[in-house]
Protein backbone atom coordinates (compact mmCIF):
# COMPACT_ATOMS: atom_id res chain seq x y z
CA UNK A 1 0.00 0.00 0.00
CA UNK A 2 1.39 3.17 -1.11
CA UNK A 3 2.31 6.01 1.91
CA UNK A 4 -0.14 8.11 -0.10
CA UNK A 5 -3.57 5.79 0.39
CA UNK A 6 -2.61 5.56 4.01
CA UNK A 7 -1.44 9.12 4.84
CA UNK A 8 -4.10 11.54 2.59
CA UNK A 9 -1.96 14.58 0.78
CA UNK A 10 -4.29 17.24 2.13
CA UNK A 11 -3.34 16.51 6.03
CA UNK A 12 0.11 15.80 5.27
CA UNK A 13 1.40 18.34 2.51
CA UNK A 14 4.93 17.08 1.04
CA UNK A 15 4.05 13.53 2.19
CA UNK A 16 7.83 12.11 2.74
CA UNK A 17 10.15 13.74 4.73
CA UNK A 18 12.97 10.90 3.86
CA UNK A 19 12.77 9.50 0.28
CA UNK A 20 15.68 6.23 -0.50
CA UNK A 21 15.65 4.97 -3.82
CA UNK A 22 17.97 1.77 -4.73
CA UNK A 23 20.45 2.42 -1.64
CA UNK A 24 23.07 0.10 -1.78
CA UNK A 25 25.51 -0.52 1.03
CA UNK A 26 28.74 -2.71 1.59
CA UNK A 27 30.80 -2.88 4.25
CA UNK A 28 34.48 -5.12 4.20
CA UNK A 29 32.73 -5.84 0.52
CA UNK A 30 29.94 -7.52 2.44
CA UNK A 31 26.40 -6.27 1.44
CA UNK A 32 24.94 -4.57 4.18
CA UNK A 33 21.76 -3.22 1.85
CA UNK A 34 20.88 -4.15 -1.58
CA UNK A 35 18.58 -1.75 -3.27
CA UNK A 36 16.83 -0.82 -0.90
CA UNK A 37 14.05 1.81 -1.64
CA UNK A 38 11.84 3.33 1.70
CA UNK A 39 9.45 6.55 2.04
CA UNK A 40 9.58 8.28 5.59
CA UNK A 41 6.18 10.01 5.65
CA UNK A 42 6.54 13.28 7.18
CA UNK A 43 5.12 14.32 11.25
CA UNK A 44 4.41 10.80 11.87
CA UNK A 45 6.77 8.46 13.69
CA UNK A 46 8.36 5.79 11.71
CA UNK A 47 9.89 2.13 13.09
CA UNK A 48 12.40 0.52 11.15
CA UNK A 49 12.88 -2.82 12.94
CA UNK A 50 14.32 -5.87 12.20
CA UNK A 51 16.75 -8.92 14.16
CA UNK A 52 19.95 -7.79 15.77
CA UNK A 53 22.85 -6.86 13.10
CA UNK A 54 20.65 -6.30 9.82
CA UNK A 55 22.41 -2.89 9.30
CA UNK A 56 19.05 -0.37 11.24
CA UNK A 57 22.09 1.58 12.88
CA UNK A 58 23.48 2.17 9.58
CA UNK A 59 20.74 2.86 8.02
CA UNK A 60 20.19 5.73 10.09
CA UNK A 61 23.90 7.06 9.66
CA UNK A 62 22.96 6.75 6.09
CA UNK A 63 20.05 9.12 6.55
CA UNK A 64 22.19 11.59 8.61
CA UNK A 65 25.05 12.14 6.37
CA UNK A 66 27.48 9.85 8.18
CA UNK A 67 27.94 7.60 5.97
CA UNK A 68 27.79 7.90 2.39
CA UNK A 69 25.97 4.87 0.04
CA UNK A 70 28.09 2.84 -2.24
CA UNK A 71 25.07 3.46 -4.71
CA UNK A 72 21.27 4.87 -4.81
CA UNK A 73 20.36 7.91 -3.63
CA UNK A 74 18.95 9.38 -0.15
CA UNK A 75 17.09 12.23 0.15
CA UNK A 76 16.01 13.99 3.05
CA UNK A 77 13.13 16.93 2.17
CA UNK A 78 14.66 16.63 -0.86
CA UNK A 79 17.55 17.17 -0.59
CA UNK A 80 20.33 14.11 -1.80
CA UNK A 81 22.08 14.04 1.68
CA UNK A 82 25.61 12.42 0.26
CA UNK A 83 25.82 15.02 -2.47
CA UNK A 84 26.05 17.92 0.35
CA UNK A 85 29.34 19.73 1.11
CA UNK A 86 30.20 19.31 5.15
CA UNK A 87 29.43 23.12 5.42
CA UNK A 88 25.28 22.43 3.76
CA UNK A 89 24.92 19.34 5.70
CA UNK A 90 25.78 21.08 8.74
CA UNK A 91 23.08 23.07 7.86
CA UNK A 92 20.68 20.25 6.92
CA UNK A 93 21.72 18.90 10.76
CA UNK A 94 20.60 21.63 12.43
CA UNK A 95 17.24 20.69 11.60
CA UNK A 96 17.46 17.03 12.57
CA UNK A 97 18.68 15.43 16.13
CA UNK A 98 19.67 12.29 17.04
CA UNK A 99 18.99 9.82 19.61
CA UNK A 100 22.25 7.39 20.15
CA UNK A 101 21.92 4.25 21.69
CA UNK A 102 24.60 5.01 24.27
CA UNK A 103 23.13 9.01 24.52
CA UNK A 104 26.39 9.86 23.94
CA UNK A 105 26.59 13.18 26.37
CA UNK A 106 29.73 15.00 26.90
CA UNK A 107 31.11 13.34 29.64
CA UNK A 108 33.14 16.65 31.33
CA UNK A 109 29.96 18.80 30.74
CA UNK A 110 26.69 18.57 33.62
CA UNK A 111 22.77 17.89 32.50
CA UNK A 112 22.41 21.62 32.43
CA UNK A 113 25.63 22.21 29.77
CA UNK A 114 24.58 19.03 27.58
CA UNK A 115 21.25 20.48 27.04
CA UNK A 116 22.59 24.14 26.28
CA UNK A 117 25.29 23.08 24.38
CA UNK A 118 23.76 22.81 20.79
CA UNK A 119 22.15 26.04 21.69
CA UNK A 120 25.48 27.81 22.57
CA UNK A 121 26.85 26.73 19.37
CA UNK A 122 24.11 27.63 16.90
CA UNK A 123 22.60 30.64 18.31
CA UNK A 124 23.66 33.74 20.33
CA UNK A 125 20.93 33.71 22.65
CA UNK A 126 21.55 35.68 26.05
CA UNK A 127 22.58 33.62 28.94
CA UNK A 128 19.23 33.97 30.57
CA UNK A 129 16.58 32.90 27.60
CA UNK A 130 19.33 29.56 26.96
CA UNK A 131 18.65 28.87 30.67
CA UNK A 132 14.96 29.22 29.77
CA UNK A 133 14.72 26.70 27.27
CA UNK A 134 16.91 24.53 28.72
CA UNK A 135 14.70 24.08 31.81
CA UNK A 136 11.71 23.79 29.42
CA UNK A 137 13.30 20.91 27.63
CA UNK A 138 14.64 19.26 30.58
CA UNK A 139 11.39 19.57 32.27
CA UNK A 140 9.74 17.98 28.93
CA UNK A 141 11.35 14.75 29.35
CA UNK A 142 10.69 14.89 33.60
CA UNK A 143 14.57 16.02 34.53
CA UNK A 144 14.40 19.26 35.36
CA UNK A 145 15.53 18.73 38.99
CA UNK A 146 18.90 16.38 37.50
CA UNK A 147 19.80 19.63 35.68
CA UNK A 148 23.24 19.53 38.23
CA UNK A 149 24.31 15.78 37.54
CA UNK A 150 27.35 14.74 35.32
CA UNK A 151 26.37 11.92 32.91
CA UNK A 152 28.45 9.28 35.07
CA UNK A 153 25.65 10.03 37.91
CA UNK A 154 22.88 9.44 35.79
CA UNK A 155 21.05 5.95 35.02
CA UNK A 156 21.15 4.67 31.53
CA UNK A 157 17.47 6.06 30.89
CA UNK A 158 18.12 9.22 32.32
CA UNK A 159 20.93 9.52 30.21
CA UNK A 160 19.02 8.93 27.33
CA UNK A 161 16.11 11.41 28.61
CA UNK A 162 18.73 13.44 28.54
CA UNK A 163 20.04 12.90 25.49
CA UNK A 164 16.56 13.64 24.19
CA UNK A 165 16.28 16.52 25.67
CA UNK A 166 19.56 18.00 23.85
CA UNK A 167 18.59 16.40 20.39
CA UNK A 168 14.95 18.75 20.87
CA UNK A 169 17.32 21.70 22.14
CA UNK A 170 16.84 22.84 18.90
CA UNK A 171 13.34 22.66 17.90
CA UNK A 172 14.03 19.96 14.73
CA UNK A 173 11.91 18.87 12.00
CA UNK A 174 12.91 15.44 12.30
CA UNK A 175 14.42 12.97 14.77
CA UNK A 176 16.12 9.65 14.44
CA UNK A 177 16.15 7.72 17.84
CA UNK A 178 19.44 4.66 17.27
CA UNK A 179 17.52 1.86 19.41
CA UNK A 180 15.79 3.98 22.29
CA UNK A 181 14.48 1.34 24.37
CA UNK A 182 17.34 -1.18 24.41
CA UNK A 183 18.71 -1.81 28.05
CA UNK A 184 15.54 -0.19 29.61
CA UNK A 185 13.92 -0.93 32.71
CA UNK A 186 10.10 -1.44 32.33
CA UNK A 187 9.33 1.95 33.79
CA UNK A 188 12.15 3.64 32.02
CA UNK A 189 10.88 2.05 28.72
CA UNK A 190 7.89 3.16 29.07
CA UNK A 191 7.96 6.61 29.15
CA UNK A 192 10.33 6.74 26.69
CA UNK A 193 7.74 5.16 24.54
CA UNK A 194 4.93 7.84 26.05
CA UNK A 195 7.60 11.00 25.58
CA UNK A 196 9.11 9.44 22.29
CA UNK A 197 5.16 9.87 20.79
CA UNK A 198 4.27 13.13 23.11
CA UNK A 199 7.01 14.89 21.35
CA UNK A 200 6.10 13.81 17.79
CA UNK A 201 2.60 15.01 18.39
CA UNK A 202 3.38 17.90 20.33
CA UNK A 203 6.48 19.36 17.92
CA UNK A 204 5.30 18.37 14.51
CA UNK A 205 8.06 16.42 14.33
CA UNK A 206 8.71 13.23 12.06
CA UNK A 207 10.25 10.59 13.89
CA UNK A 208 12.37 7.55 12.90
CA UNK A 209 12.61 4.57 15.13
CA UNK A 210 15.19 2.03 14.82
CA UNK A 211 14.05 -1.12 17.16
CA UNK A 212 14.13 -4.63 17.88
CA UNK A 213 11.74 -4.27 20.64
CA UNK A 214 8.15 -4.70 18.72
CA UNK A 215 6.00 -4.34 21.42
CA UNK A 216 7.16 -0.80 22.33
CA UNK A 217 7.84 0.32 19.04
CA UNK A 218 4.45 -1.15 17.31
CA UNK A 219 2.41 1.13 20.28
CA UNK A 220 3.67 3.93 19.20
CA UNK A 221 4.57 4.00 15.17
CA UNK A 222 2.01 5.06 12.29
CA UNK A 223 4.36 2.99 9.72
CA UNK A 224 6.45 0.09 9.65
CA UNK A 225 9.57 -0.96 7.85
CA UNK A 226 10.90 -4.70 8.29
CA UNK A 227 14.04 -5.45 6.96
CA UNK A 228 16.25 -8.35 7.17
CA UNK A 229 19.65 -9.51 5.27
CA UNK A 230 19.95 -6.06 3.24
CA UNK A 231 16.35 -5.88 2.16
CA UNK A 232 12.57 -4.58 3.22
CA UNK A 233 10.89 -7.55 3.77
CA UNK A 234 7.72 -6.03 4.35
CA UNK A 235 6.54 -2.55 5.47
CA UNK A 236 2.87 -1.28 6.31
CA UNK A 237 0.81 -0.06 9.17
CA UNK A 238 0.96 -1.88 12.79
CA UNK A 239 -2.18 -3.30 11.87
CA UNK A 240 -0.86 -4.60 8.16
CA UNK A 241 2.01 -5.98 9.71
CA UNK A 242 0.50 -7.97 12.33
CA UNK A 243 -2.17 -9.32 9.62
CA UNK A 244 0.25 -9.99 7.49
CA UNK A 245 0.76 -13.90 5.59
CA UNK A 246 4.31 -13.19 5.43
CA UNK A 247 6.02 -16.38 7.80
CA UNK A 248 9.09 -14.01 8.17
CA UNK A 249 6.78 -11.21 9.62
CA UNK A 250 4.74 -13.50 11.54
CA UNK A 251 7.73 -14.74 13.29
CA UNK A 252 9.66 -11.43 14.08
CA UNK A 253 6.66 -9.90 14.70
CA UNK A 254 5.59 -12.60 17.39
CA UNK A 255 8.64 -13.57 18.24
CA UNK A 256 8.29 -16.93 17.70
CA UNK A 257 11.68 -19.06 18.05
CA UNK A 258 10.92 -21.44 15.24
CA UNK A 259 10.58 -19.96 11.73
CA UNK A 260 12.17 -19.12 8.28
CA UNK A 261 14.67 -16.59 9.78
CA UNK A 262 17.80 -18.90 11.43
CA UNK A 263 19.31 -18.13 15.11
CA UNK A 264 22.60 -19.55 13.71
CA UNK A 265 25.16 -17.27 11.76
CA UNK A 266 25.61 -19.05 8.25
CA UNK A 267 28.29 -21.79 9.40
CA UNK A 268 29.36 -25.18 7.88
CA UNK A 269 27.46 -28.53 8.84
CA UNK A 270 27.78 -28.96 12.41
CA UNK A 271 28.88 -32.28 12.35
CA UNK A 272 31.70 -31.92 9.78
CA UNK A 273 32.65 -28.88 11.88
CA UNK A 274 33.42 -31.18 14.96
CA UNK A 275 35.05 -33.69 13.16
CA UNK A 276 36.86 -31.80 10.60
CA UNK A 277 39.95 -31.19 14.20
CA UNK A 278 40.18 -34.70 14.68
CA UNK A 279 40.55 -35.71 10.93
CA UNK A 280 43.39 -32.33 10.99
CA UNK B 1 59.37 -15.65 -0.28
CA UNK B 2 56.96 -14.38 -2.33
CA UNK B 3 54.09 -14.34 0.76
CA UNK B 4 56.92 -12.66 2.61
CA UNK B 5 57.23 -10.17 -0.36
CA UNK B 6 53.66 -9.27 -0.85
CA UNK B 7 53.61 -9.04 3.24
CA UNK B 8 56.22 -6.83 2.85
CA UNK B 9 54.44 -4.98 0.16
CA UNK B 10 51.17 -4.65 2.21
CA UNK B 11 52.36 -3.20 4.90
CA UNK B 12 54.53 -0.80 3.02
CA UNK B 13 51.33 0.25 1.55
CA UNK B 14 49.21 0.43 5.06
CA UNK B 15 51.92 2.62 6.25
CA UNK B 16 52.06 4.49 2.90
CA UNK B 17 48.36 4.85 3.38
CA UNK B 18 48.06 5.71 6.85
CA UNK B 19 50.55 9.14 6.68
CA UNK B 20 48.42 10.68 3.58
CA UNK B 21 45.55 10.45 6.02
CA UNK B 22 47.70 11.79 8.69
CA UNK B 23 48.79 14.90 6.37
CA UNK B 24 45.03 15.01 5.54
CA UNK B 25 44.59 15.17 9.42
CA UNK B 26 46.99 17.99 9.76
CA UNK B 27 45.55 20.21 6.54
CA UNK B 28 42.22 19.98 8.38
CA UNK B 29 43.21 20.71 11.51
CA UNK B 30 45.17 23.68 10.40
CA UNK B 31 42.53 24.88 8.46
CA UNK B 32 40.04 24.96 11.47
CA UNK B 33 42.63 27.01 13.54
CA UNK B 34 41.12 30.01 12.52
CA UNK B 35 38.06 29.14 14.29
CA UNK B 36 39.67 29.85 17.30
CA UNK B 37 39.90 33.51 17.07
CA UNK B 38 35.92 33.27 17.58
CA UNK B 39 36.22 31.04 20.64
CA UNK B 40 39.49 31.77 22.54
CA UNK B 41 38.39 30.76 25.83
CA UNK B 42 38.56 27.32 24.30
CA UNK B 43 42.15 27.63 23.57
CA UNK B 44 42.53 29.05 27.08
CA UNK B 45 41.29 25.71 28.93
CA UNK B 46 42.92 23.63 27.04
CA UNK B 47 46.41 25.45 27.57
CA UNK B 48 45.63 24.70 31.29
CA UNK B 49 45.35 21.03 30.60
CA UNK B 50 48.25 20.18 28.50
CA UNK B 51 50.02 22.87 29.88
CA UNK B 52 49.62 24.13 33.53
CA UNK B 53 48.89 20.29 34.50
CA UNK B 54 51.70 18.98 33.02
CA UNK B 55 53.99 21.93 34.98
CA UNK B 56 54.74 19.23 37.95
CA UNK B 57 56.60 16.92 35.84
CA UNK B 58 58.59 19.12 33.81
CA UNK B 59 59.44 21.05 36.97
CA UNK B 60 60.73 18.24 38.97
CA UNK B 61 62.46 16.45 35.60
CA UNK B 62 64.13 19.40 34.88
CA UNK B 63 65.57 19.96 37.97
CA UNK B 64 66.50 16.35 38.70
CA UNK B 65 68.50 16.48 34.81
CA UNK B 66 70.19 19.86 35.57
CA UNK B 67 72.12 18.30 38.71
CA UNK B 68 72.79 14.87 37.02
CA UNK B 69 74.39 16.73 34.25
CA UNK B 70 76.35 19.22 37.23
CA UNK B 71 77.67 16.11 39.23
CA UNK B 72 78.57 14.50 35.96
CA UNK B 73 79.92 17.28 34.42
CA UNK B 74 82.08 18.29 37.84
CA UNK B 75 83.06 14.90 37.52
CA UNK B 76 84.82 14.91 33.91
CA UNK B 77 85.61 18.49 34.06
CA UNK B 78 87.74 18.53 37.62
CA UNK B 79 90.27 16.19 36.24
CA UNK B 80 91.29 19.03 33.64
CA UNK B 81 90.82 22.12 36.46
CA UNK B 82 88.26 23.22 33.79
CA UNK B 83 85.63 23.24 36.59
CA UNK B 84 84.78 26.94 35.64
CA UNK B 85 83.63 25.87 32.19
CA UNK B 86 80.50 23.89 33.98
CA UNK B 87 78.34 26.42 33.67
CA UNK B 88 78.75 26.50 29.73
CA UNK B 89 78.51 22.33 29.98
CA UNK B 90 75.07 22.64 31.81
CA UNK B 91 73.78 25.25 29.73
CA UNK B 92 74.43 24.06 26.58
CA UNK B 93 73.32 20.50 26.58
CA UNK B 94 70.07 21.48 28.33
CA UNK B 95 69.12 24.37 25.73
CA UNK B 96 70.53 22.21 22.00
CA UNK B 97 69.08 18.97 23.44
CA UNK B 98 68.09 18.04 26.53
CA UNK B 99 65.57 20.87 27.23
CA UNK B 100 63.86 20.16 24.17
CA UNK B 101 64.26 16.45 23.29
CA UNK B 102 63.31 15.56 26.60
CA UNK B 103 60.38 18.06 27.13
CA UNK B 104 58.78 16.49 24.13
CA UNK B 105 59.46 12.60 25.40
CA UNK B 106 57.91 14.06 28.67
CA UNK B 107 55.30 15.83 26.92
CA UNK B 108 54.20 12.86 25.03
CA UNK B 109 53.74 10.83 28.14
CA UNK B 110 52.00 12.98 30.15
CA UNK B 111 49.59 14.84 27.56
CA UNK B 112 50.12 13.32 24.45
CA UNK B 113 48.58 9.85 25.74
CA UNK B 114 45.94 11.81 27.36
CA UNK B 115 44.93 13.30 24.63
CA UNK B 116 44.88 10.58 22.69
CA UNK B 117 42.93 9.01 25.26
CA UNK B 118 40.33 11.46 25.58
CA UNK B 119 39.92 11.85 21.67
CA UNK B 120 39.49 7.81 21.16
CA UNK B 121 37.54 7.40 23.89
CA UNK B 122 35.06 10.13 22.68
CA UNK B 123 35.24 8.43 19.58
CA UNK B 124 33.95 4.77 20.93
CA UNK B 125 31.46 6.96 22.95
CA UNK B 126 30.09 8.29 19.93
CA UNK B 127 30.30 12.10 21.60
CA UNK B 128 32.19 12.75 18.35
CA UNK B 129 29.64 11.59 16.51
CA UNK B 130 26.88 13.14 18.34
CA UNK B 131 28.38 16.39 17.75
CA UNK B 132 28.83 16.02 13.86
CA UNK B 133 24.95 14.94 14.34
CA UNK B 134 24.44 18.58 16.51
CA UNK B 135 25.77 20.22 12.90
CA UNK B 136 29.19 21.09 15.14
CA UNK B 137 32.46 20.01 13.88
CA UNK B 138 34.80 18.09 16.14
CA UNK B 139 37.65 19.55 14.27
CA UNK B 140 36.53 22.97 15.43
CA UNK B 141 35.37 22.35 18.99
CA UNK B 142 37.75 19.62 20.13
CA UNK B 143 40.60 19.18 18.18
CA UNK B 144 41.98 22.23 16.94
CA UNK B 145 42.10 23.88 20.57
CA UNK B 146 43.83 20.47 21.87
CA UNK B 147 46.31 21.07 19.04
CA UNK B 148 47.26 24.72 19.14
CA UNK B 149 47.59 24.85 23.18
CA UNK B 150 50.18 22.01 22.61
CA UNK B 151 51.98 23.59 20.50
CA UNK B 152 51.88 26.64 22.25
CA UNK B 153 52.59 24.88 25.47
CA UNK B 154 55.73 22.88 24.09
CA UNK B 155 57.95 25.64 23.70
CA UNK B 156 57.08 27.14 27.09
CA UNK B 157 57.26 24.44 28.75
CA UNK B 158 60.51 23.68 27.21
CA UNK B 159 61.94 27.13 28.19
CA UNK B 160 61.02 26.24 31.98
CA UNK B 161 62.66 22.99 31.94
CA UNK B 162 65.97 24.34 30.57
CA UNK B 163 65.96 27.08 33.22
CA UNK B 164 64.84 24.75 36.09
CA UNK B 165 67.71 22.27 35.08
CA UNK B 166 70.42 25.36 35.01
CA UNK B 167 69.39 26.01 38.68
CA UNK B 168 69.45 22.63 39.25
CA UNK B 169 73.17 22.47 37.40
CA UNK B 170 73.68 25.45 39.74
CA UNK B 171 72.41 23.72 43.31
CA UNK B 172 74.88 20.96 42.78
CA UNK B 173 78.21 22.47 41.44
CA UNK B 174 78.53 25.46 42.83
CA UNK B 175 76.74 25.30 46.07
CA UNK B 176 77.26 21.49 46.91
CA UNK B 177 80.60 21.06 45.07
CA UNK B 178 82.00 24.63 45.40
CA UNK B 179 82.72 25.33 41.92
CA UNK B 180 82.97 29.10 41.62
CA UNK B 181 79.14 30.97 41.35
CA UNK B 182 80.85 33.78 39.34
CA UNK B 183 82.68 31.68 36.60
CA UNK B 184 79.48 29.27 36.84
CA UNK B 185 77.35 32.31 35.12
CA UNK B 186 80.33 34.23 33.30
CA UNK B 187 81.47 31.13 31.19
CA UNK B 188 77.66 30.69 30.19
CA UNK B 189 76.94 34.20 29.57
CA UNK B 190 80.04 34.18 27.55
CA UNK B 191 79.48 30.96 25.17
CA UNK B 192 75.48 30.55 25.23
CA UNK B 193 74.24 32.73 21.94
CA UNK B 194 70.65 33.96 22.02
CA UNK B 195 70.02 32.90 18.35
CA UNK B 196 72.60 30.01 17.48
CA UNK B 197 71.60 28.13 20.95
CA UNK B 198 68.45 29.53 22.24
CA UNK B 199 66.78 30.32 19.35
CA UNK B 200 67.69 27.18 17.84
CA UNK B 201 67.28 25.02 20.85
CA UNK B 202 64.75 26.00 22.95
CA UNK B 203 62.21 28.14 20.32
CA UNK B 204 62.53 26.26 16.80
CA UNK B 205 63.36 22.81 17.55
CA UNK B 206 60.45 22.58 20.34
CA UNK B 207 58.19 24.40 18.24
CA UNK B 208 58.88 20.99 15.84
CA UNK B 209 58.87 18.82 18.51
CA UNK B 210 55.55 20.37 19.64
CA UNK B 211 53.97 19.98 16.21
CA UNK B 212 54.86 16.65 16.33
CA UNK B 213 53.62 15.40 19.38
CA UNK B 214 49.96 16.88 18.99
CA UNK B 215 49.60 15.52 15.30
CA UNK B 216 50.89 12.05 16.74
CA UNK B 217 48.78 12.14 19.71
CA UNK B 218 45.26 13.48 18.21
CA UNK B 219 45.60 11.77 14.73
CA UNK B 220 46.30 8.49 16.56
CA UNK B 221 43.28 9.09 19.09
CA UNK B 222 40.71 10.27 15.76
CA UNK B 223 41.91 6.84 13.78
CA UNK B 224 41.72 4.91 17.07
CA UNK B 225 39.07 1.97 17.04
CA UNK B 226 36.19 2.41 19.07
CA UNK B 227 36.65 -0.35 21.36
CA UNK B 228 38.70 -0.51 24.75
CA UNK B 229 41.46 -2.02 23.07
CA UNK B 230 41.70 0.32 20.05
CA UNK B 231 41.92 3.05 22.43
CA UNK B 232 44.94 1.50 24.22
CA UNK B 233 46.60 0.62 21.31
CA UNK B 234 46.26 3.67 20.01
CA UNK B 235 47.34 5.42 23.11
CA UNK B 236 50.71 3.18 23.17
CA UNK B 237 51.39 4.11 19.59
CA UNK B 238 51.20 7.83 20.66
CA UNK B 239 54.25 7.44 22.93
CA UNK B 240 56.45 4.93 20.54
CA UNK B 241 55.59 6.92 17.35
CA UNK B 242 56.20 10.73 18.87
CA UNK B 243 59.13 9.15 20.74
CA UNK B 244 61.01 7.62 17.40
CA UNK B 245 59.69 10.95 15.76
CA UNK B 246 61.34 13.63 18.29
CA UNK B 247 64.41 11.58 17.97
CA UNK B 248 64.76 11.25 14.18
CA UNK B 249 63.86 15.12 13.93
CA UNK B 250 66.35 16.06 16.32
CA UNK B 251 69.34 14.30 14.60
CA UNK B 252 67.98 16.25 11.52
CA UNK B 253 67.27 19.74 13.00
CA UNK B 254 70.73 18.64 14.95
CA UNK B 255 72.64 18.50 12.00
CA UNK B 256 71.22 21.11 10.30
CA UNK B 257 71.60 23.81 12.70
CA UNK B 258 75.31 22.88 14.58
CA UNK B 259 76.39 20.34 12.15
CA UNK B 260 79.05 21.11 9.83
CA UNK B 261 77.98 20.46 6.93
Amino acid sequence: MSLSAIFPPELTPDITAVTVRGLSFYRDGRPIFDRVDLDIPRGKVTAIMGPSGTGKTTLLQLISGQLRPDAGRIEVDGVCVHELQRRDLYQLRQRMGMLFQSGALFTDLSVFENVAFPLREHTRLPETLIRTLVLMKLEAVGLRGARDLMPAQLSGGMARRVALARAIALDPLMILYDEPFAGQDPISMAVLVKLIRTLNDALGLTSIIVSHDVKETVAIADYLYLISAGRVVEHGTPRDLDCSASPWVDQFMHARPDGPMSFHYPAPPYFSDLLAEASA
Amino acid sequence: MMAWLAGMGGFVLDRLVRLGRANLFLLRLLGALRFLFQRPGLLIKQLYVVGVLSLPIILVSGLFVGMVLGLQGYANLVDFGATSSLGTVVALSLIRELGPVLTALLYAGRAGSALTAEIGLMKATEQLASMQMMAVDPFQRVLAPRFLAGCIAVPILTGIFTAVGILGGYVVSVIQLGVDGGAFWAQMQAKVQLFADVGNGVLIKSAVFGLLANWVALFEGYEALPTSEGVSRATTRTVVTTSLAVLGWDFLLTALMFGDW
